[in-house]
């Protein structure tokens, strides 16, 4: 019998010790000097909650197990070689009864294809999944009007966050008159909480390029750029691993495929600057200058990249294109809503059992993206609410989540899709709090150009840090709202003018816990320290010493064995008292 | 003194950015000196403060010398949920080492960082370009314990 075993060996899978598995199966092999087992690399199948994962197949079936570690390697091998494979920690299966099959079931892969299928580092792997096809069909067999209009009528919108027709803006591209147009990959996902584009670039790094060159072809363009963080070495490395092999194979550099249809294809690092998933502040940032963005029009269509005509998508955007092309647009616009076609990635962390990446059409409801994909809460808490669309987004409440989502209805509650990060929070969260993190994320990584932007974000972070503090006002929140309101007008970009979206939303949907912060003094959720108080429990004290040792202010005394005390005014709310405490005598209110 | 490097780049304002991160790569602390600010600046023919601009702009880049592991931990909502700030205090514990600051064999620089995308496995960190995820405080000691180990 003859047994392939993949190990997932993205960021998620490494971060989780995939290395250490994957060494673990050479050793088996060596060790038993097997010569039917072949041993790859792939990516991530979205489960970065059971990382790390190992797939068996045979013909007896496929199987993947989770939660692994070294140790439980060689019998995990043996017994799905003997054909009696260990029901424990199986993932997925075929054969056996998995713990996540439903939550596959539950998607729809167009964009993650080949992720976690596939090794990336093979375009073999990739060819072999009709890769690159598509790139053949649109450059013999079809004129670039055909293909713009096949991705406009197909109704994909940029996943980047904005959701601008695609077909539309390589429409506008591709009208312009000029001897030099480019294409680029906005590959600098910043948003916090969002994985998508990492997942795509490091698990099928050839879809993003096969879409890009079928872009090229589209609008005329015969060179491009992918921007991608530094964030992100190994998806780096796998595409420049991958642009090397579609140059050896004629689908990248000139005459590709025997046509006259030329692309070269560069990679561009970015340095740490969340501003530049803005698309003149990337162009500037691609010229090597400071990324800052600029005013629009125009707009990169009529003058990018050294003032020539460029066309800029985001990672999952490209990675839709190939399988577009070869299906069709009718079959793609099968799935989704009215106005928002096709599928989209999201990206699950937080307080979420499932943590991970999953693609499901546009039209679930949050509902079922939370409970039924993702597996429901980690923990015991409640659910509070969601988190979309990072520092541009919103939180949005319990009582919203019946919401569907597709670009229009998230839009209508105040938040944004975004790319497609979802944090979910639970009843230990503080949304004064959260609203706090994101606007002191926005006002670090504004770029300092516009007024509203760079000091409107620091005066509302100044309320937000003082009513966290317990020494908010009423008039704190009208002062939120109107800086809120100029933030937005008075600023030249999406970071600007989204970036007060976390606090208005949490206004809108917990506008309770603000006022409870402001005219009680207290935090329902625990997180504001300033708002604590600590007491110790005279009954289950029992003098042990140990918070007094503790505090590092000597505010705590007693005498040995006698219950001791915690002097509030001196008390600076660190809780290391708290935590110390063996016998749980410590209340935090 | 960075003549293999400005081989690699031609001498335009687009490959600024490339210099920068191949200097910084290559120099045993990581930073980027005054000395190699002024080279490039000959090599590009830009002015010093155009790269100084660019430089301070982009958090990846250091002007000040740093360790020879530099750990990131990520300061994101995903990680801070699941307790990103224990292991914090945990890393300045064990390194005994405060926020951005370099131990002194010069083993260790500690850093906060924008998310690394990996929140699947929160809280995560990444040491130079290895990502560790689902950190707990006794997860740090082997880690910490490995790099000493390795560097002996």
């Amino acid at each position: 019998m003859s047994l392939v075993i993949k190990i997932g060996m993205a960021s998620c899978g490494l971060a989780a010790g995939a290395r250490d598995i994957y060494s673990a199966v050479e050793e088996y092999i060596k060790t038993t000097k097997s010569t039917n087992i072949e041993l790859k690399k792939t990516a991530c199948i979205g489960m970065c909650f059971a990382e790390p994962l190992m797939e068996l197949s045979s013909e007896n079936g496929t199987t993947t197990y989770g939660y692994l570690n070294a140790e439980m390697i060689s019998a995990i091998i043996d017994d799905f070689a003997s054909g009696q494979p260990q029901t424990e920690n199986v993932i997925l299966s075929d054969s056996l009864e998995g713990q996540e099959n439903e939550t596959l079931k539950a998607q729809t892969r167009i964009v993650l294809r080949n992720v976690g299928i596939i090794n990336p580092e093979s375009i073999d792997d990739y060819i072999g999944r009709n890769g690159y096809n598509s790139l053949q069909k649109a450059i013999k067999e079809m004129t670039p009007k055909e293909i713009v209009a096949e991705v406009k009528e197909s109704g994909l919108r940029g996943r980047g966050g904005a959701g601008f027709p695609t077909g539309l803006k390589w429409q506008f591209a591709a009208h312009e008159k000029s001897n030099k147009k480019y294409i680029v990959c906005n590959a600098d996902e910043g948003d916090p909480g969002a994985f998508m584009d990492r997942s795509v670039l490091e698990g099928d790094p050839h879809s993003v390029i096969e879409g890009m060159a079928i872009g090229a072809y589209a609008i005329g363009a015969d060179e491009g750029y992918i921007y991608c963080r530094a964030e992100y070495p190994l998806a780096i490395k796998h595409l420049k691993l991958a642009i090397a092999a579609a140059e050896k194979r004629g689908m990248l550099g000139r005459n590709i495929q025997g046509t006259r249809f030329n692309f070269k294809l560069h990679i561009k690092e970015g340095a740490g600057a969340f501003v530049c998933g803005e698309e003149t502040a990337l162009l500037a940032s691609i010229e090597g200058k400071r990324g800052m963005p600029r005013i629009r029009p125009p707009f990169p269509a009529q003058s990018g990249l050294w003032g020539k005509p460029t066309n800029i998508n985001n990672v999952e955007t490209f990675a839709n294109i190939a399988w577009i092309i070869w299906h069709g647009a009718n079959e793609y616009a099968k799935y989704g809503t009215e106005k928002s076609k096709g599928t989209k990635v999201f990206a699950l962390a937080g307080k979420i059992r499932n943590s991970g990446l999953i693609e499901v059409p546009m039209g679930i409801s949050l509902r079922d993206v939370i409970y039924k994909v993702g597996g429901g809460m980690k923990t015991d808490k409640p659910f509070k609410g969601v988190q979309l669309g990072g520092p541009s987004g919103g939180c949005l409440p319990a009582d919203l989540l019946d919401t569907v989502v597709d670009y229009d209805s998230i839009n209508n509650t105040g938040a944004i899709m975004g790319s497609g990060g979802m944090v979910v929070m639970d009843s230990s969260t503080c949304m004064v709090d959260v609203a706090k993190f994101f606007l002191n994320f926005t006002q670090n990584e504004s770029c300092g150009k516009c007024t509203f932007c760079r000091v409107g974000t620091k005066r509302m972070l100044e309320i937000l840090t003082r009513i966290s503090e317990g020494t908010g006002v009423p008039e704190d929140i009208e002062k939120l709202e109107s800086l809120a309101k100029n933030i937005i007008k008075g600023s030249l970009c999406g970071l600007g003018q989204t970036a007060p979206n976390p606090v208005l939303t949490t206004l809108k949907y917990f506008k309770d816990e603000y006022l409870a912060h402001i005219e009680d003094k207290k935090c329902a959720a625990g997180v504001c320290t300033h708002l604590l108080t600590y007491e110790i429990d005279e009954d289950k004290c029992v003098g042990c010493t140990l918070c007094a040792r503790k505090c590092p202010v000597s505010c705590i005394s007693g005498k040995v064995k006698k219950p001791h005390q915690i002097n509030q005014e001196a008390c600076i709310k660190c809780g290391a008292c708290y935590t110390a405490c063996k016998f749980d005598a410590i209340t935090k209110s | 003194m960075y003549k293999q490097i400005f081989n690699k780049y031609s001498p335009e304002k687009e490959n600024l950015i490339y210099i920068l991160h191949e200097i910084q790569d290559n120099h045993p602390q990581q930073y980027i000196s005054e000395d190699a600010v002024t080279e490039v600046s000959e090599y590009i023919n830009v002015p010093r403060a155009h790269i100084y601009g660019v430089l301070t702009f982009y958090t990846m880049f250091s002007t000040k010398p740093r360790g020879k592991n530099i750990i990131r931990l990520c300061e994101s909502p995903p990680c801070f949920l699941k307790g990103s700030e224990n292991i914090l205090k945990k890393l300045r514990e064990t390194l005994d080492l405060g926020l951005n600051k370099t131990t002194k064999d010069g083993m260790f620089t500690l850093e906060l960082c924008a998310c690394l995308g990996v929140c699947g496995n929160a809280p995560v960190m990444m040491i130079n370009e290895d990502v560790y995820g689902n950190l707990t405080e006794d997860k740090i000691d082997t880690i910490i314990n490995k790099i000493k180990g390795e560097a002996k």
